[in-house]
């Protein structure tokens, strides 16, 4: 079963799983980026928003990336859809 | 002068030990002058690899406390006129060492031999700062797992920011039938997340264990496959082009030895 669900693609390779686990734990690993400090930047980023659109406070990320040694913190900042004040 | 070798890796029981004692034994079998020296005060374990654990009268603390001479703690390898063992305490633990007296105790021992191997504890404190003080070049050593490929990103880490850029990787205890499933890492996932050069790779080998039951290094066993590996990293730390060795050769399944057989002409 294994193996035919392999042939058929349903299931990675575990060593491909293993690689991309390594992958990511390895960006964080390597910055200084401390889970603490991306936090902060998190609240802040929260904070300066908020003045200006109501912002989905448990959908937001930030993540610290490094795409063939360019480093970049990507955030996600999801708005909440309520206010609409800004058509009238 | 001599080289300074240090063998690290992170993580523990990846095979350090073994490393060591089998490199050291290559390097000597070549006929170089080598000397092993354990770093892993308090758990000392190098002495058992190469089953010199009766021999021990003086060890690396008595030296640096001055209780005895250097050469009245080298141990002679029973096998090897050119390989010695510089044992360290197992009662006394890593901080009765400092970084400048590792450091001027290898300076000394490359006076006298081509080689000096550092038996690198686990871990990334004070043992390590000590093991890694004297060494010119390092070798880490990985299993194709996370944990130790994680710990091994770690330790480069950390030997580049002391200045030690001379480091190859050596993947231990790969086996050739699940990494053909993939389900075990291969050595391009390994060499490519790690960004580091390969200088060798040691096949998982039950002999290893056998001869750790015996003391003496696999790599004087003609049969074993992990001791073919470490002859051919000995060479390559020589200099030595060695091609590195197909893995395949008798992990061959019932299926295929009959598919020879039957479709060789």
């Amino acid at each position: 079963m294994d193996f035919i669900s392999k042939m058929f693609g349903k299931e990675p390779a575990s060593k491909d799983i293993a690689k991309e686990r390594l992958k990511l734990i390895l960006i964080h690993d390597r910055s200084d980026m401390s889970p603490q400090f991306l936090e902060s930047i998190k609240n802040d980023i929260i904070k300066v928003i908020s003045d200006y659109a109501e912002v989905d406070r448990d959908g937001i990320e930030v993540k610290y990336e490094d795409d063939m040694g360019s480093p970049a913190l990507v955030a996600s900042i999801p708005l909440k859809n309520t206010k609409k004040t800004s058509r009238r | 002068m001599g080289i300074g070798i240090v063998i690290t890796s992170g993580k523990g029981g990846v095979g350090k030990t073994t490393t060591t004692a089998n490199l050291g034994t290559g390097l000597a079998l070549l006929g170089k002058k080598v000397v092993v020296l354990d770093a892993d005060t308090g758990l000392r374990n190098l002495d058992l690899h190469l089953g010199l654990e009766n021999r021990i009268v003086y060890n690396l603390v008595d030296v640096i406390e001055g209780t005895c001479k250097l050469k009245q703690a080298l141990i002679k390898d029973k096998r090897l006129d050119n390989l010695y063992l510089l044992p360290t305490a197992q009662i006394k633990d890593k901080t009765c060492v400092t970084q400048e007296q590792m450091q001027e105790l290898v300076e000394s021992l490359k006076n006298d031999f081509d080689f000096v191997l550092i038996d690198c504890p686990a871990g990334i404190e004070g043992g390590f700062e000590n093991a890694v003080a004297g060494a010119d070049m390092a070798l880490i050593v990985t299993t194709p797992e996370v944990s130790a490929v994680r710990d091994a990103d770690r330790i480069i880490g950390k030997l580049e920011s002391k200045g030690i850029d001379d480091h190859r990787l050596i993947v231990n205890r790969i086996n050739y039938d699940m990494t053909k499933k993939g389900e075990m890492l291969n050595i391009d996932d390994m060499t490519d997340i790690l960004a580091i050069k390969l200088i060798g790779i040691v096949p998982e080998d039950e002999k290893i264990v056998v001869s750790t039951n015996r003391g003496e290094p696999a790599i004087l066993d003609e049969n074993s496959k992990a001791g073919q590996a470490f002859k051919n990293i000995s060479r390559r730390i020589l200099g030595e082009e060695v091609p590195y060795m197909e893995l395949n050769d008798d992990n061959e399944g019932f299926l295929n030895k009959l598919k020879k057989i039957f479709f060789k002409n």
